[in-house]
């Protein structure tokens, strides 16, 4: 079956795809939203335009969709990704990387049935902990982006998901609650290295914008 | 797949796609852990006569809104009919159970979170609960021996037999009523 992947250049989309990928599906596009709505509930906004070169290493197409960001109308440039993927790489499902999300979950469940398409959730409900240590196991590499809770800051940003950084959630979700994958919107990745790429990307700078707990690193590839 | 030791719960598959274990049976084999129960998980066009006996429970999970292939296949889970274990049927699972005695669906697409009303206590659960929906049918109206216990049929149980049912998916944000079933159902 041909699947286009929803696709934020963030952790859960790229294990998601590898799933998909490992299940012996063909994975036939990269379909990704740059929205220009900082604090959309739906899509992930720091570094989206640097899904190219996560495309460009996997070898597969991506549509990029670029969105104002307002609530529902990204939702319509949503629809149109889709429509466009199922059009010119003849998919006949879609793979999200939604975890607790019901918000997010049920808008695509929505343009998935509206368009006639498979919808796949293959980390739906996962245990968080289970996520990064999968991301270990699978050898995906994956950094911070960007934070938005307390006590995370500035000094967050470029973490690598580790054994160390496992370590570092476990204590984070006991003395503050913080949700070990970022489920919260706590944190946000970016994967510079997995086995569905066929080199791994480097970093060549960075600049980091924000304040107190609430920062992103817009990277330069 | 088989883990654990003891009481055996049957986990029944109905997904066409094996990508979609990962949502609608992984989930649940998660549960059954987290209540230290051992668990054996099957597709429903795979199962022996075996694997009725040995299970001490059994849950019939859900499949995607477009994957209908279970329902062409109903004679799979003819068993049902005779079966005295105690069984929970979900979403596609709650379809199967609805039609094996013979209750009719009709076509209603619901997708996301709303409100259910219980009518009677189900699995410990009382008056109301924001529930995950996601499914193509809806029951207008259960035959006997199945027994309304929310208004629109969302959640039902046979007269006599401990089997339950609902067609929203109780394994997102109410594993409680799982738990329940696995515990005391």
């Amino acid at each position: 079956m041909k699947l286009g992947i929803l696709y934020s250049g963030g952790k859960d989309s790229n294990l998601a795809a590898l799933i998909a990928k490992k299940e012996g599906y063909n994975l036939s596009c990269l379909i990704s939203i740059a929205s220009e709505n900082k604090e959309s509930f739906m899509f992930h906004t720091p570094s989206i335009s640097k899904v190219t070169a996560q495309a460009k290493a996997m070898q597969i197409p991506l549509i990029l969709q670029k969105t104002k960001g307002e609530k529902e109308i990204e939702l319509i440039d949503l629809k149109k990704a889709i429509k466009k993927a199922k059009k010119e790489y003849k998919i006949q499902g879609v793979v999200t990387g939604a975890v607790e999300s019901v918000y997010q979950a049920s808008r695509v469940q929505k343009i998935c049935n509206e368009l006639g398409l498979e919808c796949f959730n293959p980390l739906w409900q996962k245990n968080q902990m289970e996520i990064l240590e999968d991301l270990i196991k699978e050898k995906l590499g994956v950094i911070v982006i960007a934070v938005a809770a307390y006590p995370l800051g500035q000094k967050f940003l470029g973490k690598k998901i580790n054994e160390k950084f496992i370590e570092e959630m476990k204590k984070l979700k006991e003395k503050y609650q913080i949700n070990p994958a970022g489920e919260g919107g706590e944190y946000e990745t970016f994967v510079i290295n997995s086995p569905l790429f066929k080199k791994s990307l480097k970093i060549k700078s960075f600049k980091d914008f924000g304040e107190n707990h609430s920062w992103k690193r817009e990277l330069e590839i | 797949m088989e883990k654990g030791v003891g009481n055996m719960i049957l986990i029944i598959s109905t997904n066409k796609e094996l990508l979609h274990h990962y949502e609608f049976s992984k989930p649940i084999e998660e549960l059954v852990k987290k209540e230290n129960q051992a668990f054996a998980t099957k597709k429903y066009d795979k199962l022996i006569s075996k694997d009725l006996e040995k299970a001490t429970k059994i849950i019939i999970c859900g499949t995607s809104l477009k994957d209908l292939e279970y329902a062409k296949h109903l004679e799979k889970f003819n068993w049902i009919k005779k079966f005295d274990k105690p069984i929970f049927g979900i979403c596609a699972g709650a379809q199967i159970i609805a039609r094996i005695f013979g209750t009719t669906l009709k076509d209603s697409t619901k997708i996301g979170l709303e409100k259910v009303i219980f009518k009677k206590e189900f699995l410990n659960i009382k008056k109301e609960l924001q529930v995950y929906h996601l499914h193509q049918k809806k029951i207008s109206s259960l035959k006997n021996p199945l027994e309304n216990y929310s208004k629109d049929n969302e959640a039902f149980k046979h007269k006599t037999k401990q089997i339950y049912a609902t067609l929203f998916h109780p394994e997102v944000r109410n594993s409680q009523i799982i738990s329940n079933f696995i515990k005391n159902g």
